[in-house]
This record gives C-alpha cells, structure tokens and sequence, in this order.
C-alpha cells in the first residue's frame, strides 16, 4: 500500500502524457469523445494533486512533513533521476491543476473548436508543468521545459489568425535562445560539480573551493537568465504583454501560471543553493532579484496605465505579480516569503479569471473595435457563425452584465490588492513581515513597500478606467450572450480567491510551514539521497559501480 | 591544441549565431538559432572534459576508475539536447512560413519598416 501511495508522485506527469498521446489516434471529430477524456483526466489529476498535498502535509518521525522521493528505475540518487514532491511542489501542482480545470472548461464552450488537436496540445502542457514541479534533476527540468514550452507554442497559435503568428514569431526564439542559456548553465554547473541533482548540488555548495565557485555562480546566474525570462523580469519581458495579449482567452489565463513556474524554479534553487548554508555563496543574487523585480514592478505599472486594451493590461498585470513575487524571494527572509507564496496563489487565480472575463465582456462590444480583430477573424467566418448560432441559443443567464460587472470588480479588488479579498490578505502579509524585521528597516525595503503600494493604487485606477469603458459607458452595444459553461470558471476561480479570504489562518498557515522548509536545504537533500549520501561522490562524475549491475545502462 | 579549436569553434558559432539572430528577416534568425545550438551542443560535450582514446563506459569485469574514461554525461545530455533543438527549430520553421503566408513579408515584425 505504501509503495502504491509512493507511485503516486510519477502520475501527474504520466497521465496527461499518455492520455494527450492517445488522443492524438482519433480525428477531430470526436471532440465529445476528447473533451470527456480530457475532463476526466483533470478530475485524476485534481484527486491525485490533493492527495500529494495531505500527504506532505502528515508528519513523518521527528518532523511535522513529508518530502515523498520517487527515485525512477529505482537507481539510488544521485546516479539516478529522482521526482521529489515536498510541500511547495504539491502546492503548485494543485494551483496549476485548478488553474487548468477552470480554463479548459471555458475552453469547452467554443474556443476548442477554433483550431486543431487542442486537448492533446492541452494536456502536454500539463504534463510539462508537473513535470517542472515535480523534478529533483536540472536536466529533467529543462526536458519538462522544453515540452512546456513547445506545447505553449501551438496553443499560442492556437485559432491563428496574423496577430497570434505575429506574436509567435517573437515568443518562439526568445524561448528557444532562453532554452540556449539554459543549457549553458546546466553543462557549467555539471562541469563544475559533476552533478544535476538538485539537493546534491545543495549539499555540496558549502565545501566548494574558491575557483569552482566561480565558475558555478556564473553557471547559475547563466541558468536565472533562462529563468527570468520565464517570469518576465524587465528588462527580458518585453515579449510577454504582446504575447498574452495575442492568445486566446482560455490560454491567455492558463499561461498565468506560465510565469509562476519560472518564479517557482528561481525559489527552489535560490534557497538550495544560495541559502544561509550555502558558505561563501549565501544570498547570491539576491540583490539582482530584489531590484529586478522592483524594476519589473514599476515597468509593469506604466504598462497597465498606458494600456488601451484590456487583454494588454492583463499581460501588464502578469509582470506586476511576478515583479512582486521576484522581490519578496530576493528580500530572503522567510515570513515576506510565506506572504509571496499566499500571493502567488491569489494572483494565479485572479489573473486567470481576469482574462476568461475580459473575453466575455469584450464579446459584446461594437463590431469594429480593433482589440476585437483577433477575435472577429476566427468568429467572422460565416459557416462558424451559422453553427455557434444554433448552440448557443442556450441559456443565456440573466442579468449578464451585473454579473459580469460584479466579477470584473472582484477581479480589480484582488489584483489591485484591496480589502476584502485575498489580494490585500496577500500584499499585508508581505508588508507586515517586510516591517518586522529585527533591526531598523533598510531604505531599500521602504522602497519596495511604496512601489506595493503604488502598483496596487496604479491597478485600481488602470482597471476601474477600463470597466467604466467597457461595462458602463456603452449603450449600443448588445448584451454578451454568456453561457453558463463559460460564467462558472470564472466564478470557481474568484471563489478560490474568496475562500483563501475566509479561510485565511489555515491557508497562511500552510504557506508559512512551506517558506520554513525551503530554508532548511540540509534537510532536503538528506531526504532525496537517503542515508548513504555521505561522500559518496565528491568531485569525479562516476563512481564505482559493480560490473554486474551495467546491463541496465544504456 | 585541441582545447584551443574547440573553443575557438564554440566561439565562432556562438559570435556568428547572435549576429545573425539580431538581424531582421525570420530566415537569418532561424539560422542564428541553429548556429547558436551548434554551440551549446559543442559546449556541453566539452563540459565532460576533451579526452582522446578514452572508452565513455566500463568494460564488464574491468575496476572502474574514473580517471580512465569520459565522461558519458554530457554526451547522453548532448544527444538529448541535439533532438530537442532540432525538434524546436523545425517546429520554428513552420511558424516562419506561416508568418510569411499571413503577412506577405519575412521581416520579423511581421512587416517592412517605414
């Protein structure tokens, strides 16, 4: 029974990979057939999500957590590759898990029909996610990226149209030179230690000598390029506004936690290896991280005030949440950490229900609006039209737009961080750890918690200027016929937001127990290598291995 | 000697890569991709340590001392990165020729500048 609840942690990246694999024997007409799949494919991936989340979450021996370690082919870590799930993994696993049953459940009302194979392009997306979480190994990770990353490709197309191809063609290189970096990073750190396993390198970071730490630093501050421009720190951000902007709604909002995982990753092999114990390397970086993020901050700011289009500010809106997040993991204390992570939940959800609303609300303005030319390009079509026609007759829910309007204002609340919504729970929890540090209050944390501040105010106005616009000002504008398959991702989302408000204590609690394990690497990496870690390698790539056992070696 | 080719090699593809890349027409850029791949691919071989006349894995029956073999890591990393960029730079491919048929140039903004 155990070893069965221990297989658990390779499922979320199985599944989908096999279930998108499959999908692929069946032609596109059989979308009933697919979207079924597809739903109960996230309903597995959901249960399976919550019960990593229990199960990392019950106390094992001595200490009140779990880090489940799945090594694969059962080759003993380091030599082998391990999948390792600890409280962080299991959290971002079940935010991308959520994230993704809301959008692929507004995709099912029309957008899935605007290209070919979606759900298989869907799905490996999703596999690549999990997989970027759940990997104990650099090289695994830039596999999983490589396949997120080329599934994002076709979903960014997805619906085409010129707009959309127009953005590809710039979101594809600066990944592909992205994934370059990458790569030169992981062979530096390989060069200079002999391993990728990630709490080998933290364990062996304290006893490097001067000359290999050097090259080391510089392979990982190589390999943060590669990360940054994933969570979009100015100044390598300038593909993603245009980006998100392009894609159609559904991925617009599942590409908000595109972001998130390159902030994941910066998180996990900062404290790795740039934690205290990290000898002469501690905190390096940091200040990279902590201006970097400010400077995404104020970027993302002017953006969401210049911003014409509501799509444009959403993208905006991205690089405000991931500036934010950047900062508070280079401020590198553990309470401000705890606040960032609570944050990053709210700010996933919120961004992703933001862009499913603003295509809803859009799809009622006047024919014309060139924010609509995408949109119009796909739906002009006059044989769609016919067909949508007939389907969507439905139930158009009454009072479309109060509802709309009450969900853009929730959406404004937790983006700009206001009361009463986890938004402000969020920026307080960030503020009041930031304030409660032992010691006076550097300038450089009063500046940080003005530019909070003023990107909070910035928002608000930017985005109550765009609902006045939209929602109230518009009188010839017919009502959005809204169907309730697309108003309830919407609603779950904002929903999440609202019960991590009412829920408060227990959310900050988890969040907080998760920040104090990061801190504590030393315990990471004794529960990835096990017990025979102790010097077992030390510099040279291969150790002795039996003659016996090299059948199995490719 | 050798050390001194290869890295001038690595140098070479990487200097001509990123030339290319910032150049305005999709195909330069699709081939400063390539370039560039060539040279991380070469970079990560030589992240083994350049070795002659050494065999990458243990011999059955043989003691295994590291010090008489490569290091085969970086050449499976290698071999996984050479698939994966080939597979990235054809995938660009036929975004390219789509951005061509969409918008009738291939200048990289998708049209000719003013």
């Amino acid at each position: 029974m155990v070893s069965l609840i221990q297989h658990l942690a390779i499922l979320p990246i199985l599944l989908p990979l096999a279930v998108g694999a499959f999908m692929l024997l069946f032609d596109e007409r059989r979308r009933l057939f697919k979207m079924v799949l597809s739903l109960a494919t996230l309903a597995a991936l959901l249960a399976i999500a919550l019960t990593l989340v229990v199960l990392v979450d019950m106390p094992t021996g001595d200490r009140w957590s779990t880090i489940i370690v799945y090594p694969l082919g059962n080759w003993p870590p380091p030599f082998g590759i391990v999948l390792v799930v600890d409280r962080l993994a299991a959290l971002m696993l079940l935010i991308t898990t959520l994230l993704a049953s809301a959008t692929l459940l507004f995709a099912m009302a029309r957008w899935h029909k605007a290209g070919p194979r979606f759900y298989t392009l869907f799905l490996l997306l999703l596999t690549g996610l999990n997989g970027a979480f759940l990997t104990g190994d650099l090289f695994n990770l830039f596999v999983f990226f490589e396949i997120l990353l080329a599934a994002s490709y076709g979903l960014v197309l997805h619906g085409s149209g010129t707009a959309r191809v127009r953005a590809g063609l710039h979101y594809i290189p600066i990944n592909l030179v992205a994934s370059s970096f990458f790569l030169i990073g992981v062979s530096l750190i390989y060069g200079v230690t002999g391993t990728l396993n990630m709490a080998d390198l933290s364990r062996m970071m304290p006893t490097l000598e001067p000359q290999s730490r050097m090259l080391f630093e510089a392979g990982a501050a190589v390999l943060g390029i590669a990360f940054l421009v994933k969570a979009g720190m100015w100044p390598l951000s300038f593909w993603l506004p245009t980006t998100y902007a392009a894609a159609c709604a559904p991925i617009a909002a599942m590409f908000a936690i595109m972001t998130k995982v390159g902030v994941y990753v910066i998180l996990r092999l900062f404290l790795l290896c740039f934690g205290d114990e990290a000898g002469a390397s501690a905190d390096f970086g940091a200040l990279w991280l902590y201006y970097g993020g400010l400077a995404t901050i104020v970027f993302g700011v002017i953006g969401v005030l210049a911003s014409q289009s509501m799509q444009r500010l959403g993208g905006y809106a991205v690089l405000v949440s991931s500036g934010t997040l950047l900062a508070a993991i280079g401020t590198g204390n553990s309470a401000v950490i705890s606040g960032a992570l609570y944050y990053l939940v709210t700010s996933t959800f919120a961004i992703g229900a933001y862009f499913l609303l603003v295509e809803l609300i859009e799809r009622g303005q006047a024919a014309g609006a060139d924010v609509l030319a995408v949109t119009l390009e796909i739906f002009g079509d006059p044989e769609e039209d016919i067909e949508d026609e007939d389907e969507e007759v439905g139930v158009a829910i009454p009072a479309t737009i109060a509802i709309l309007g009450g969900a853009f204002v929730a959406c404004t609340a937790l983006l700009a961080g206001l009361p009463p919504l986890s938004g402000f729970i969020a920026k307080f929890a960030m503020l009041s750890a930031l304030m409660n540090e032992a010691g006076d209050i550097p300038i450089s944390h009063w500046v940080f918690v003005f530019v909070l501040m003023a990107s909070g105010l910035a928002t608000l106005i930017a985005m109550s200027r765009n609902g006045i616009r939209t929602l109230w000002v518009p009188t010839e504008t017919e009502i959005p016929r809204v169907r309730a398959i697309e108003a309830i991702p919407v609603g779950a989302l904002l929903f999440l937001c609202a019960a991590m408000t009412v829920m408060g204590g227990p959310a900050m609690r988890y969040m907080e127990a998760t920040a104090q394990i990061l801190y504590w690497p030393s315990e990471y990496s004794r529960d990835v290598l096990g017990t025979a870690s102790a010097g077992t390698i030390s510099g040279a790539p291969i150790a002795p291995v039996p003659a016996s056992s090299q059948g199995g070696a490719p | 000697m050798m050390e001194m080719i290869l890295s001038i090699g690595i140098g070479v593809f990487a200097a001509s890569g990123v030339w290319l890349l910032l150049r305005p027409r999709t195909y330069q850029v699709i081939i400063g991709l390539s370039l560039i791949s060539y040279a991380v691919n070469l970079f990560i071989f030589s992240m083994g340590r350049v070795r002659i006349d050494v065999p990458p894995v243990l011999k059955s029956g043989a003691p295994g001392d590291p010090a008489t073999l490569a290091d085969p890591m970086p050449q499976a990393l290698v071999l996984t990165a050479i698939v994966i960029g080939f597979a990235m730079t054809a995938l660009f491919l036929v975004v390219l020729l789509a951005a061509r048929g969409r918008t009738g140039t291939d200048h990289v903004d998708g049209r000719e500048p003013d």
